[in-house]
């Protein structure tokens, strides 16, 4: 009886079609970007000062992070390793999680809560105040201008941070080795770099890429669809934080996952 | 052209998933016509007007802008279509990150018709926003942020920018909203000092029907610098074509002239109709 008045109502139908739409919007949203990669005009101009800002605002706190996350790394797994006697093996272990897993999904993750939101709120606080509307009606396409550069950027810049991150991770790992472990500078090293395959760097570096692709796309896809004033640029800013992180971890999932497969 | 046809609605209406803004709006606006729009909030003013600029397009019906059939027109050919039209925003519309002087000579860079080269053509842009911010007396703020100009001095830049190209039809959408008395009605005087010097179509929707009357019955004199009644201007101008509209829940429940809404009878109509 109340399935069938919800049913009736259309609420059931509304509740089901909203997250289909946004999804359709989104995939629009995406095709138009790719599709305007190699058009004229390119913006450089602004790709440099995205550029700036997500990866040269972005490098201490992910300088800050690797360091820690290595550090800890190497902590965490001298304790496991030890009741093996194989502290040695410290550099082997922190380097292949960081390369594959905590450097990219960790800086990616950062870089989500910096500039996802700020990319979501710059675009929606445009969008409420008609700027993006008057950009149209003054001759310029607002994907082209707008989402294009922050896409370019951030799939440049991302795995860049990502490699600096994956590297002071293991310097952060080295800090504890030489210091609390007592290793041998080259023991530490020499394994950690011996560990790593081609097929560790490859799917490092494929992340990020992916990553900035989901950060990019969806901070400027909850900024350009902001209603509500104000109080709509709050939410479109939140939506986009906890909407690239979800993708962040789906999309590390399947791509490990192609990996071990492979 | 005087009596062409610029902007034809043929029973458009317009619908936002549920929402339906327009509903089988039909008229038809001439070349050196002044349309004033008024309505309720909600009545679809906006939506009116952002249609008319291809902003959002109709569900249903038939849009024809300058002539040219826009229904299905595809955005990247809305283009040469809305580089002929010069708009103010409700909110201003103003790039924040760019100083007024960018703002301003943003449609001469990037217009089609114009599209001037930003390193070529640096002097020929720098006159023409000049003369533009000239025009809306705010020449002194080249250099400043939007930011840091008062709500009316940001929609006279707004004006500065509409009128930089030269466009033969400006849309307005309540360019006095939120504004003194004071500051309104030197907004609607630049406006109608546009009109008149370059016997531009004017659309301007707003809620002030003072707005309206100052547009209907007010013309700019170039030789003495200000506004005169249209009746005691003297320079032999054509009479003002003021064709007063009255949307309420989408549709449009008036079309005529300014005496003609003010002798209706109706109640909603006596709403906007203040009688001096």
């Amino acid at each position: 009886m109340l399935a069938s008045k919800v049913w009736e109502s259309g609420a059931l139908l509304d509740f089901l079609k909203t997250p289909i739409q946004s999804l359709q919007d989104f995939v629009i949203l995406g095709g138009r970007t790719f599709a305007n990669l190699f058009r004229r005009p390119h913006y450089a101009d602004d790709i440099a000062i995205q550029m700036d800002i997500i990866g040269v605002g972005s490098l201490p706190i992910v300088l800050l992070t690797g360091f820690f996350s290595g550090a800890v790394m190497g902590l965490q797994m001298s304790r496991a390793l030890s009741t093996y006697g194989a502290t040695g093996q410290v550099g082997n272990i922190v380097s292949i999680t960081l390369v594959r897993e905590l450097g990219p999904v960790l800086t990616a993750l950062l870089v989500a809560g910096r500039n996802a939101s700020g990319m979501a709120s710059e675009l929606g606080s445009m969008k409420v105040t008609e700027q993006i509307d008057a950009m149209r009606a003054l001759g310029t396409d607002p994907v082209q201008k707008l989402v294009k550069p922050r896409l370019i950027a951030t799939c440049f810049v991302l795995p860049l941070l990502t490699i600096i991150a994956d590297f002071v991770g293991m310097f952060g790992g080295w800090v504890i080795a030489a210091t609390i472990l007592q290793l041998a500078s080259t023991q530490y090293w020499s394994s950690a770099w011996r560990a790593l395959s081609y097929s560790d760097i490859a799917q490092g570096l494929l992340k990020p890429f992916a990553f900035a692709i989901i950060i990019s796309l969806v901070g400027c896809f909850y900024g350009m669809r902001t209603t509500g004033g104000t109080q709509g640029v709050g939410r479109s800013t939140t939506q986009a934080v906890v909407v690239a992180s979800v993708w962040i971890f789906v999309t590390t999932f399947f791509i490990t996952r192609i990996f071990v497969s492979i | 052209m005087p009596d062409q046809p610029i902007v034809q609605f043929d029973n458009v209406s317009v619908q936002f998933d549920s929402l339906v803004a327009l509903r089988d709006c039909s008229f038809t606006m001439r070349a050196g016509e002044t349309r004033v729009i008024l309505g309720a909030a909600g009545a679809g003013k906006t939506v009116l007007l952002k249609t008319t600029l291809g902003l959002y397009r109709p569900s249903a019906g038939r849009l024809l802008v300058f002539g040219e059939d826009v229904t299905r027109l595809p955005e990247k050919e809305w283009y040469d279509i809305r580089s002929k039209m010069g708009v103010l925003f409700q909110e201003g519309g103003l790039f924040d990150s760019l100083t007024i002087e960018e703002n301003v000579s943003y449609p001469l860079i990037n217009q089609r018709v114009a599209r001037l080269d930003p390193h070529r053509d640096a002097a020929v842009i720098e006159e023409r926003v000049r003369e533009s911010l000239r025009f809306v007396e705010l020449e002194h703020t080249l250099g400043k942020f939007p930011s840091e100009l008062s709500g009316g001095m940001r929609r006279r830049v707004g004006i500065a920018r509409a009128v930089v190209t030269s466009p033969p039809l400006e849309l307005y959408d309540s360019p006095t909203a939120g504004l003194d008395p004071i500051t309104a009605n030197n907004i609607v005087s630049l406006i109608v000092k546009e009109r008149d010097s370059r016997n531009t179509a004017t659309m301007m929707v707003t809620h002030r029907y003072q707005d309206g009357q100052l547009m209907a019955n007010f013309r700019y004199n170039p030789g003495k610098g200000r506004l005169e009644k249209a009746s005691e201007n003297g320079s032999g101008a054509p009479p003002i074509r003021t064709v007063f509209m009255v949307l309420n829940d989408g549709r449009v429940v008036f079309e005529g002239s300014q005496a003609e809404l003010e002798s209706s009878q109706d109640s909603y109509l006596k709403k906007f109709v203040r009688q001096e």
